[in-house]
């Protein structure tokens, strides 16, 4: 089986996300790759050293640059012609494109898949994670989005993979690109971080959130995490949240501060390596998944915690 | 302008669901069911959109069972103007739902058809894209803003690093994410208007669409079940531990 992996990018370095889902797609067969975007070379040139990598398809178009499906999609359908199976990273950028591709394909997509069980047989959660499902897929070509953190990364050098030129047929003439909002942050990222700090609705506000979670995790080179209801009242950005709606992470250690433990939240973070959970009330949900707990108020916890570190 | 709004039934998102001990599904035999919350959001939308004056009609479908005529009328009771209920018994794929969907708006002909980013059962984030695709339209997935300019739309999607804006061509796919909108409770006297609002059920055959399933679930289990953790006494124990994991 030929595979074709969607290389998420930011047109010069590869995301983690990518390495991972190779993994998947080794699983397989042949490993190729698309890197579309614009002034994309230098991606290409990283892709092509991914171990196990066959080829790399270098679409170079401006109209490729945000990865707007509308453009990416037709070119993804092209390619088709000749691979047997299309996995994109269950990234928000994986997500918009992989169901266009499998509806121009006549395919139904199998969506964040945990493993990969025969050549066409795979596991994927579903209710929010409280249940796995074993699907097999009837169709003759595969369009799947991989979950990253159900895979190890694949080592992102050893290999010489040959770049081949595609052209596509550019812009299709239905959607622009107008601007991007990008959080930023010197930590880590939150869904490749070995280490995560998150705080829920117990944070009180902005303020309290950014006095007591980030020292934690600065001292603990941590990505930092929120619960849904700390997003929603505003003490972090919306693209903190982990959780069935946000981000799934699987870190080696997940610290829940003052997070209650909704099954939504729980959804992102349960296959995490250590679960340490910090909160006041000895009753609430998170101490059922959590290995290590701690009954305390976290305004007095976190900065001893920290002091101590 | 008219709004199409898809919306489905799915299991209450406060219940927690059980997987049948025979391993062939999740047990939703007297189980609370509600409207999909990505889809209250939907309805919501549209419904903001036609206060603005910018729509003129909402209507709002649903593809599942009899049952899915409660979901309707609580889309009728938010403000919704008619219905339409593809009713089938049978668990229907995103993909035969985007089919189904085009017919639909083949009849309809809606400005704009806005979805929820994922039904909280399947987790699929699939029906939109697919029904942008079947109909050659552009789509703007994980909405938390959408204005209508003229012939265009704008929305602003969340994405992994932040947010990003792009300009769609109406008529356009939008799905929603959670912070589009708060969705409005229906009024007891809306509920009871809604009753008498038009709600036409049909099936998939009345469309031509061929809705057997592609993926074949072979088996439903349990996730693994984590251990149970210890609860330590007090910070210095909670160090200790840090430590002996090696991230201290």
């Amino acid at each position: 089986m030929k595979t074709l992996v969607w290389v998420e990018h930011d047109n010069a370095s590869i995301k983690d996300a990518t390495l991972h889902t190779v993994t998947a797609a080794a699983k397989l067969g042949e490993v190729h790759l698309l890197v579309a975007g614009a002034g994309c070379r230098a991606a290409a040139e990283a892709a092509a050293k991914i171990a196990g990598v066959a080829k790399v398809h270098l679409a170079d178009n401006a109209a490729y640059e945000h990865a707007l499906a509308e453009n990416v999609a037709p070119l993804i359908v092209e390619l088709m012609g000749h691979h047997d199976a299309f996995l994109a990273p269950a990234t928000t950028t994986g997500k918009n494109v992989a169901p266009r591709v499998a509806a121009l394909l006549d395919v139904m997509q199998l969506s964040d898949i945990l493993s990969v069980e025969g050549e066409k047989t795979f596991t994927r959660p579903i209710y929010a994670g409280n249940a796995i499902a074993t699907v097999e897929s009837s169709d003759a070509k595969l369009v799947i989005t991989v979950r990253g953190t159900a895979f190890e990364k694949a080592a992102a050098e050893g290999g010489s993979a040959a770049i081949e030129d595609v052209a596509g047929a550019g812009d299709a003439g239905l959607s622009s690109f107008v601007g991007a909002e990008l959080a930023k942050s010197e930590r880590p990222e939150l869904t490749s971080a070995k280490v995560i700090v998150s705080g829920g609705r117990a944070l009180k506000d902005s303020e309290t959130f950014e006095q007591v979670i980030m020292p934690l995790a600065d001292k603990l080179g941590a990505a930092v995490g929120a619960s849904r209801a700390a997003v929603d009242a505003g003490y972090v950005p919306n693209d903190y949240q982990v959780g069935q709606t946000g981000k799934i992470v699987a870190p080696e250690v997940y610290i829940a501060v003052g997070i209650s433990g909704a099954i939504q939240h729980l959804a992102g973070m349960k296959d995490s390596k250590t679960i340490i959970a910090i909160n006041k009330d000895e009753d609430a949900p998170i101490f059922q998944v959590a290995d290590v707990g701690l009954v305390a108020d976290l305004f007095t916890a976190v900065p001893e915690l920290t002091g101590k570190l | 302008m008219k709004i199409l709004v898809p919306v489905k039934r799915v299991i209450d998102y406060n219940v927690k669901p059980r997987v049948k001990a025979d391993g062939t599904g999740v047990d939703l035999a007297n189980v609370k069911m509600s409207m999909n919350p990505f889809d209250e959001i939907a309805v919501e939308e549209a419904i903001r959109i036609k206060e603005a004056g910018k729509a003129e009609e909402i209507v709002a479908v649903s593809v599942g069972p009899a049952k899915a005529q409660d979901t309707l009328r609580t889309a009728l009771a938010m403000g919704a103007d008619r219905a339409i209920l593809i009713e089938t018994d049978a668990e229907i794929e995103p993909l035969a739902v985007a089919k189904i969907l085009k017919a639909i708006v083949a009849e309809e002909n809606p400005g704009l058809v806005i979805l929820g980013k994922q039904a909280i059962d399947d987790d699929s984030n699939q029906t939109g894209q697919m029904l942008a695709a079947l109909l050659g339209r552009p789509q703007g997935t994980f909405a938390s803003k959408v204005e209508i300019d003229g012939d265009h739309v704008a929305v602003t999607r969340e994405v992994d690093g932040g947010l990003e804006t792009v300009k769609l061509a109406l008529p356009a796919i939008v799905t929603t994410d959670l912070r589009l909108n708060e969705p409005r409770y229906a009024s007891l006297p809306n509920i009871m208007k809604a009753k008498k609002k038009p709600l036409d059920v049909k099936t998939s055959a009345d469309y031509g669409v061929d809705v057997a399933p592609r993926l074949k679930t072979l088996k439903v289990s349990e996730p693994p079940v984590r251990s149970a953790g210890v609860k330590v006494a007090d910070v210095d124990a909670l160090v200790a531990k840090l430590k002996e994991l090696g991230v201290a």
